[in-house]
């Protein structure tokens, strides 16, 4: 078995993480799934450690002005906006 | 049509000429199409009009093709089966019984189905290559790199590239001869900067599907084949021999490290997955339901309505990978297994040229069978997600039928090894 119990709080605690409601018939069944599935990660732990080759570059453009979207094309899939801004809801 | 193979019909007309002009194309609705609604297959971006063009989809217009609509897929690209759509499950159309297999589901389809020529799909752990083997068509996972990746809308970004699908190995690589080549709104097909040259630029993959296998060495990955149903693997032995007997030399290679490669898969997809799919709070474009509340209660609240079950369940598990306290556990410990996985490949190379598996263990299974059980689903993924987090490309090709149904044999090609690889395709379908 897993040493990582997945209970219905904890699940609960990811969705808040994850801004993702959840019914309570979803919590319990995801609960369920997820036991299952870590448990099967679990496997991960036989990996030996690999020296991955560090042959990773940066690519970096050049820093110049070009043509982007305009501003009426930006929000044209805002499903509200105002005065060329996007409209959403209160922060806090 | 019934089979429910486009979430929308819309002719797109190309250039007057180019290599495929009179060449129909379906394209799948993660590629932006300017205009014309992008839906992922989701209820989120079920109203979502893109106001560019992928740069696929801007090739393929300048190469004259006609597109002809957006294809069904599973949400986001994650699924098996193309079933988890919010527009609902594709037929196969070999049997409308059967799932057409996914993520790419609706793209094969309408090849298979006639409904298009060629197709576009994206392969994140085998989204091109498993649908292509339950409808009987071929498809392309090419390179890390290969092609361009602007204007996707990403699921996991370190493993997804855009393949072409076709009826034949040549069409299949005629499309790849179109969308392949670097790009400047795309750094990752920026490989090698010092020879400022992308392989792309001097290759002709069409015109290496000749069938000629003389002196090729095609190594069969016996780890994979242990696991799969009875029937798959005498079509796909069948067709190796096959090979064999058009001048192939066929040995036996052993990838130790593929027997991690699904965990390693699924916690890094989910990982990247959970953290790309935070773009969709229905602020900027998509689905917006909470009017009253603070920002994060709205966003939760957009996110339950428009999200799918398997999508949620990717971004929890993805959330969780990531959290305090299991980023050692899970993500480190998977980017060890692909880093291992790596080089068990450069290892298997050294002694073949191209490898081969079936491409997916089992047979099409039918509609609604397969969705209960998420883990028994991402099993199925077991022969083709060893190659994406390798990088590497790789074609399905239809090896013979079982039951009636298709069976899919994979090639596996080194880094930028397209060539060879469908060179030996094009042997197994003649």
């Amino acid at each position: 078995m897993s040493d990582t119990p997945v209970d219905a709080d904890e699940v609960r605690h990811v969705a808040e993480l994850a801004r993702v409601n959840l019914d309570e018939e979803e919590v319990e069944a995801f609960a369920a799934q997820f036991a299952d599935i870590l448990d099967y990660f679990d496997a991960l732990d036989e990996v030996p450690e690999v020296e991955a080759e560090s042959d990773l570059v940066n690519v970096m453009r050049t820093d110049e002005v070009r043509d982007g979207l305009s501003q009426e094309e930006a929000l044209q899939n805002a499903p509200e906006s105002e005065d060329g801004f996007f409209k959403g809801p209160r922060v806090s | 049509m019934g089979a429910n193979i486009f979430i929308t019909e819309e002719t797109v007309d190309g250039a007057d000429d180019g290599p495929l002009a009179g060449t129909t194309v379906a394209v799948k609705d993660n590629l932006s199409t300017e205009g014309v609604r992008t839906t992922c297959g989701s209820a989120m971006l079920e109203d979502y009009v893109p106001p560019y063009d992928a740069t696929v989809v801007e090739r393929l217009k300048d190469a004259g093709a006609t597109i002809v609509g957006k294809t069904n897929m599973d949400e986001f690209g994650m699924g098996g089966t193309t079933e988890t759509s919010a527009f609902g499950p594709t037929e196969n159309p070999v049997d409308a019984e059967r799932v057409p297999g996914g993520s790419s589901g609706g793209s094969a389809a309408a090849v298979a189905a006639g409904e298009a020529d060629v197709a576009l799909g994206t392969d994140t752990g085998g989204s091109v290559r498993n649908p292509a083997a339950f409808c009987g068509v071929v498809g392309i996972k090419p390179t890390y790199g290969l092609v361009s990746r602007y204007g996707l809308v990403a699921y996991a970004n370190s493993l997804e590239q855009v393949g072409p699908i076709g009826s034949t190995v040549e069409d299949a690589a005629a499309l790849l001869d179109v969308i392949s080549g670097a790009d400047e709104r795309d750094a990752t097909t920026r490989f090698d900067e010092s020879m400022g040259t992308h392989p792309a630029a001097d290759s002709e993959y069409a015109a290496a599907a000749d069938g000629d296998v003389e002196g090729l060495t095609v190594g069969v990955v016996a780890d994979l084949l242990d696991g799969a149903d009875d029937r798959v693997v005498e079509t796909f032995e069948q067709s190796v021999s096959d090979l064999e007997s058009r001048g192939a030399e066929v040995v036996e290679v052993s990838l130790e490290s593929v027997e991690h490669a699904v965990q390693a898969y699924y916690v890094i997809a989910m990982s990247e997955a959970s953290s790309n799919l935070a773009r969709y709070d229905g602020v900027r474009y998509g689905l917006s339901t909470g009017k009253d509340g603070n920002w994060n209660e709205t966003y939760a609240e957009t996110r339950e309505e428009g999200l799918g079950e398997e999508v949620k369940r990717r971004i929890l598990l993805g959330t969780y990978a990531l959290s305090a306290g299991y980023h050692d556990k899970y993500y480190k410990k998977a980017q060890d297994a692909r880093a291992w996985i790596k080089q068990d490949f450069d290892a298997a190379f050294e002694e073949a040229d191209v490898l081969a598996t079936p491409t997916m263990p089992v047979l099409p299974p039918k509609l609604g069978e397969s969705l209960s059980d998420p883990l028994q689903l991402y099993l199925m993924d077991a022969n083709t997600v060893p190659v994406n987090l390798a990088n590497l490309p790789a074609i399905s090709v239809p090896a013979g039928e079982a039951d009636g149904l298709p069976v899919g044999l994979q090639l596996i090609g080194p880094k930028f090894g397209e060539e060879t690889m469908i060179r030996a395709a094009s042997a197994v379908e003649n």
